[in-house]
């Protein structure tokens, strides 16, 4: 047995010499991302039968045939291991080697069709040896990602044959909120194109989609309360708006992967496009004493705002079964509302000092709102950086990188006030330069901060952020991956697995399976896969 | 009602472009233009009125003129007149509302192609190749005018831009006048397929879009260190043993298939071979052609540069390049010539004793200057001509301006090169400002539109040697998977700026329609990426 326990070896070439097969077969330990404690034995392999192998449930598990989630990833993982066939007769009886038919799946606690939370467990164990092919978790999500650590495990030999090394692996994140932000309002993105995402997500042990939904340039979401949202604010309501039946779609794709939907409907700065479907929720500009033309922010100082928006977003609540809203409050321009007369006198009233005051005061009354229908929320940090008051439960999320201050003081300024915190600022996958820009987005260390242990154990996470000014579904998948493979590893593994150079490989590597799983996943340098793409 | 003439050269783009819309709300109440037709590249002369046409997707034909020279046997024309109805119309989700309003009003029932001398039909192009058109659209048959079939090729584009559909989706085209032809005769896009394979797919789509953006060379910088994928039949160890792997190659059906695809696009395809320097590749399938490094005196087990001292260096090249020189039509081959490094040389004690007995001291551009005159004129003897990398112009190898063209890549003082190049008075293309390759976060796309390619200081007689210049996407960091969106449509820019007048620079017009012809791309099964936020009527 090699150890891996550490993270020192990452691959593990090992040559295989079994009777007259895979006689240069090279077998790695490619697995992204790296599990926190693996135990490899080159010296030990199985064949996996692709005509008789099967996942089962084990007699002990809570979770019995009939598991939706579990079912589902049974068929799906069959067929990304091994593919349609037809598969070359596995038998060989010259070989010496042991063929395994079936992993046994052992979940602990049962829920098969509740809904992935920001505190579920997703640790597993998966042993592979002659004694046991188990795969063991506490949760269904568990076992979703010990299913998918499982099948970047097999090994394809020339000949057509399928290899797994005895192996043991005990694994869990190290962050519980893995997100990745697309952005459907810069650019629409076709259901097809959320739903492949979310398929290349849970390869990457991804667990929250972000979706951030609508913002100025279109409104796509189609409400049930307010149809004329998506009816005059999408780029066009016959094809570039999300139906109820579409969001229902991908809220339940993405929970059989063990993903969240966290929808964010930013507000009250970014909501140019809300105003073309209700008229009055925006606040006029002026030039001088007449109203411009145009319109800024939501409109702070009317009931009637307030009513749209409990209104709103009590069906946000219903529509959305994630714990979490993410109500945005970020770069809010405050020079229409000093335009505005009427703001004015509103400020004079209420005795406010400056702006910040009149967002908080917003921001004050949506979160309200948004509590009363039970629901927890997470905002940019500009919503901290201009003293809105906040409960404690809330998460702030951290998207600049220096402004007002570098990025690791931000995250130690709001965890020393007790928020929990979400790390984005250097993960702006959308901005692009030449070269292996995936290693800086690898080397980020989210702890890297100072601050008490109290104030580290505030940091859930963080996301990949893939905004829309320059993409579309014909970029987005090679822009994406395997660029966000590197977020991804950061926030599963464990704080010691930060070698790029080891990371190349694998990830290299990984991004050839990506492809032979039909990801049009770009190349990291020079070279080639077995299974390149193809159109 | 008036006509009204636009003529770029006489008003601004711009201006062109903006008028249009308010003359078709005043002129005719039914042409509220869903979209209005979005040029790219820019023709030299424009001139449109408010009159529109309709155009059946069930009757509309292109076809030939009684008196061209070509006819239905002109298969490269029958393949374009197929295309270009598909461009058309083929994206037509509902082709019974084009019908219908086909009857409101007049219609135009069939655009004429007539080639007016030796139509070239069954020709490749080369870089004298006529693209001139002329097109006349009005009722009820338009005519397209060129001399030679790749003027038809271009005018057959424009038309198929001219086209765009009403509010109530009928397809319809402005009564409009275009004469064109090129600035530049030499407009290309480099594909490299040495650092990452490209599917033949993957080029072929890449040749469509050239088309669509008039782009006329396809520079194929096919073989490098990585990989060898060109499958030689003199020397077929070179792809078995230097490709990626026996799937990663281009077999003679697979280039045959490129070369008939460019061709009936008007597209020329210019091979390179790039030797001395970047042939690690070579050397797997071909034992003893390159240069065995030395670590003191033993051999280190690496290789670097083709070994210039040797006789069976040029006996290889000489089966080699003639080989090439049959299988790619084109009269030129780009030799390479860059980034030569000496360090391989210098330390192999067998170079270092031919240097002192050739009396190169230890000038290692001496060496490099005997191999390339050696290997050019290997190729001179084949008939062709060459292209070469600034270096080998730069380290002064003695080079024929009538079969030379020097290509200028190195990103600073580009203009001094040009400068330099054309004095000496090579023909030259330029590259430097145009690598694609190199990505930042943006529209970048503006960078590569402001460039001019005749501002450097020389006579007039210096800058008509400029015969254009190419878009380079190298593939380090590229193969199928994002080569489409990389590519497009940040080289239309550069497609303009070698196609279109000095003059049409204008960035907010050329904003407006580069956005309306990414769009057009994508309909036509492009992944162009967007410019900026927005969305594409489908």
């Amino acid at each position: 047995m090699i150890s891996l326990e550490h993270t020192g070896v990452l691959l593990l070439l090992t040559l295989l010499a079994v009777g007259t097969l895979a006689q240069t077969q090279v077998l790695e330990a490619s697995v992204w991302p790296w599990p926190q404690n693996i135990r490899v034995s080159p010296n030990q392999t199985f064949a996996l039968n692709p005509s008789l192998f099967h996942f089962q449930y084990s007699a002990a598990s809570a979770v019995q045939p009939g598991c939706s989630v579990l079912d589902e990833a049974f068929v799906r993982y069959l067929r990304i291991i091994f593919g349609t066939g037809p598969w070359l007769s596995p038998d060989r009886p010259d070989l010496k080697i042991t063929v395994k038919n079936s992993l046994d799946v052992l979940v602990a606690v049962p829920g098969c069709d509740l809904f992935p939370e920001m505190n579920s467990l997703e640790n597993y164990t998966l042993t592979l040896s002659n004694q046991q092919f188990v795969l063991k978790s506490h949760t269904v999500w568990g076992a979703l990602r010990g299913l998918e650590t499982f099948s970047q495990l097999i090994g394809r030999s020339a000949e057509g044959m399928f290899y797994v090394n005895c192996t043991d692996i005990v694994d869990f994140p190290r962050f519980p909120h893995r997100g990745l932000l697309l952005d459907t309002s810069r650019h629409y993105l076709p259901l097809q194109t959320i739903l492949e995402t979310l398929d290349v997500m849970a390869y990457n042990k991804f667990n929250v989609f972000h979706w951030h939904i609508v913002d100025d340039p279109s409104f796509p979401y189609e409400s049930v309360n307010f149809p004329e949202l998506s009816r005059k604010g999408s780029y066009d309501p016959a094809s570039h708006i999300y139906t109820m039946e579409d969001v229902k779609t991908v809220i339940e794709y993405a929970r059989l992967r063990g993903i969240r939907v966290l929808a964010e409907f930013d507000t009250p700065g970014h909501t140019l496009s809300w105003g073309k479907g209700i008229p009055g929720l925006l606040t006029p500009c002026y030039s001088g004493s007449v109203p411009s033309g145009s319109y800024g922010p939501v409109n702070p100082i009317l009931n009637r705002t307030y009513e749209f928006m409990a209104s709103f977003f009590q069906e946000i609540s219903d529509v959305f079964p994630d714990f979490y809203l993410h109500l945005g409050g970020d770069e809010v321009d405050f020079t229409c509302w000093q335009s505005n007369p009427d703001i004015q006198a509103f400020m004079k009233e209420k005795g406010f000092q400056n702006y910040e005051q009149l967002e908080s005061f917003y921001i004050q009354k949506l979160l309200n709102i948004v509590s009363s229908y039970r629901k927890g929320y997470i905002v940019w940090q500009e919503v901290f950086d201009n003293d809105v008051k906040l409960s404690p439960d809330t998460v702030v999320h951290v998207w600049r990188e220096t402004k007002p201050v570098p990025y690791a003081m931000e995250m130690k300024n709001i965890t020393k006030a007790g928020y929990r915190v979400l790390l984005s600022s250097p993960w702006y996958l959308n901005r692009i330069s030449y070269g292996q820009d995936w290693q800086k987005i690898y080397s980020v260390e989210p702890l890297d901060f100072e601050g008490s242990p109290e104030q580290e154990s505030l940091v859930i996470g963080g996301e990949a952020c893939m905004w829309g000014e320059f993409v579309d579904m014909t970029n987005l998948t090679p822009r994406l991956w395997p660029r966000a493979g590197a977020v991804a590893e950061r926030l599963w593994s464990s704080k010691s697995v930060n070698d790029t150079k080891l990371a190349y490989a694998r990830l290299a590597n990984f991004r050839c399976e990506l492809l032979r799983r039909g990801v049009q996943a770009q190349p990291l340098f020079v070279g080639f896969c077995e299974h390149d793409f193809y159109h | 009602m008036a006509l009204r003439v636009f003529c770029p050269r006489v008003m601004s783009p711009s201006a062109l472009l903006l008028l249009l819309p308010l003359l078709l709300l005043a002129g005719v109440p039914l042409a509220a233009a869903a979209t209005r037709p979005a040029l790219w590249p820019l023709p030299v002369s424009v001139q449109q009125t408010p009159n529109l046409l309709y155009l059946s997707p069930v009757s509309f034909e292109i076809t030939h003129g009684l008196d061209s020279s070509a006819g239905p046997d002109c298969f490269l024309l029958q393949d374009a007149f197929r295309r270009y109805h598909q461009y058309v119309f083929g994206y037509s989700e509902n082709p019974d509302v084009s019908r219908m309003s086909s009857s409101v009003g007049t219609e135009i029932q069939k655009l004429l192609v007539v080639i007016t001398s030796d139509s070239e039909c069954n020709a490749y192009p080369n870089i004298t190749s006529d693209e001139s058109y002329k097109l006349v659209v009005q009722a009820s048959v338009a005519v397209l005018e060129a001399r030679k079939v790749w003027g038809a090729l271009r005018g057959l584009e424009t038309f198929s831009q001219l086209v765009y559909r009403d509010s109530y989706g009928a397809y319809v085209i402005n009564e409009t006048e275009v004469t064109d032809f090129p600035r530049f005769p030499f407009r290309g896009i480099l594909i490299d397929t040495s650092r990452h394979y490209l599917p033949l797919k993957t080029i072929l789509m890449t040749l469509d879009a050239m088309a669509f953006n008039k782009f006329n060379v396809l520079h194929w910088h096919i073989v490098d260190d990585n990989s060898f994928p060109y499958q030689s039949m003199a020397f077929p160890e070179l792809s078995g043993k230097g490709a990626f792997s026996h799937a990663h190659v281009y077999t003679h059906t697979d280039i045959r298939h490129v070369l008939d695809y460019a061709r009936l696009r008007g597209i020329r395809v210019i091979p390179e071979f790039d030797s001395p320097g970047h042939t690690n590749a070579w050397g797997k399938g071909q034992e003893n052609l390159l240069t065995a490094c030395y670590a003191g005196s033993q051999k280190t087990g690496f290789f670097g540069p083709v070994n210039p001292i040797l006789n069976t260096t040029y006996d290889f090249l000489s089966t080699f390049f003639k080989e090439v020189s049959q299988v790619f039509p084109d009269n030129y081959i780009h030799l390479g010539g860059d980034e030569v490094d000496f360090s391989c040389w210098k330390s192999n004690p067998d170079v270092t004793k031919f240097m002192e007995e050739q009396g190169f001291g230890q000038s290692y551009e001496k060496l490099e200057s005997y191999y390339i005159q050696k290997l050019v004129d290997i190729v001179s003897s084949t008939n062709k001509g060459n292209l070469v990398w600034q270096e080998v112009f730069d380290n002064k190898v003695k080079l024929n301006p009538q079969t030379t063209i020097v290509e200028v890549w190195k990103g600073s003082y580009y203009e001094k090169e040009l400068s330099d190049v054309t004095a000496a008075g090579f023909a030259t293309v330029l590259l430097s400002p145009w690598y694609l390759d190199y990505i930042s976060y943006g529209q970048d796309w503006r960078r590569y539109y402001y460039v001019e390619p005749l501002q450097f200081s020389g006579t007039s007689t210096q800058k008509e040697l400029v015969l254009g210049g190419t878009a380079a996407l190298w593939g380090e960091y590229v193969d199928a998977t994002n080569l489409m969106p990389r590519l497009w449509p940040r080289a239309s820019a550069v497609g303009e700026r070698l196609w279109s007048s000095k003059h049409v620079r204008d960035e907010n017009d050329a904003y407006n329609r580069l956005t309306e012809h990414r769009c057009r791309m994508v309909r036509r099964g492009i992944p162009a990426e967007p410019l900026y936020v927005g969305y594409c009527e489908l």
